[in-house]
């Protein structure tokens, strides 16, 4: 399966997915790290993809969302943004919202 | 700025944007942008922009943000690892 078709299935198969640095429990980067807490915040499931640990998929995602940084999230196989978008998103009550408005909290 | 970082693999160059080079690159691609930068930590490598446009109305974040990394011609992610962005309409 090449990369492009890896990153489908991850976000086809996973209502809510956030390819990161790291993991939750141990994330390698603030970034990632504020996405993955507000995550936490909402009580989200969430499935994280740790591009630390496949450049391929690193290197792929930012083409893939023509987005070039990381972390980035992805609710019901649509890019939602990275770090900034999601924290606005957030304090705004917007991310909560969204979730609920797709029954995932 | 420069910075050179020694790695066990030999070295890598990392050039640093400064704030002017940040605000002229994004002033060249949208030039009626109102443009506030802080440089967050003083080491020309962690920065937040406050960016105001007439290109962002109407459009999603998703797409205002791209404009923005679109401005930077490619250093989002690369030379600038660590620029936080907000975006308003005018």
């Amino acid at each position: 399966m090449n990369t492009k078709s890896e990153i489908e299935n991850i976000i086809n198969n996973n209502d809510v997915c956030l390819f990161m640095k790291g993991i939750p429990e141990a994330p390698q980067c603030g970034f990632s790290m504020a996405v993955s807490n507000i995550l936490k915040i909402l009580n989200v499931n969430y499935k994280a993809i740790n591009v630390l640990e496949n450049p391929e998929i690193r290197n792929e995602i930012k083409t893939f969302s023509d987005w070039p940084t990381i972390p980035q999230l992805y609710v019901k196989g649509e890019f939602v943004g990275g770090c900034d978008i999601v924290k606005e998103m957030f304090e705004k009550g917007e991310l909560k919202s969204l979730l609920e408005s797709k029954s995932l909290i | 700025m420069i910075f050179i970082k020694l790695i066990t693999h030999g070295i890598i160059i990392l050039m640093a944007l400064s704030v002017e080079e940040i605000k002229k690159l994004i002033i060249t691609s949208i030039p009626d942008a109102t443009i506030e930068i802080k440089d967050l930590v003083g080491d020309s490598n962690h920065y937040s922009a406050k960016i105001s446009s007439k290109i962002f109305n109407g459009i999603s974040k998703i797409e205002q943000h791209k404009l923005v990394y679109k401005s930077l011609q490619g250093k989002m992610g690369n030379e600038l690892h660590a620029l936080s962005i907000t975006t308003e309409g005018k």
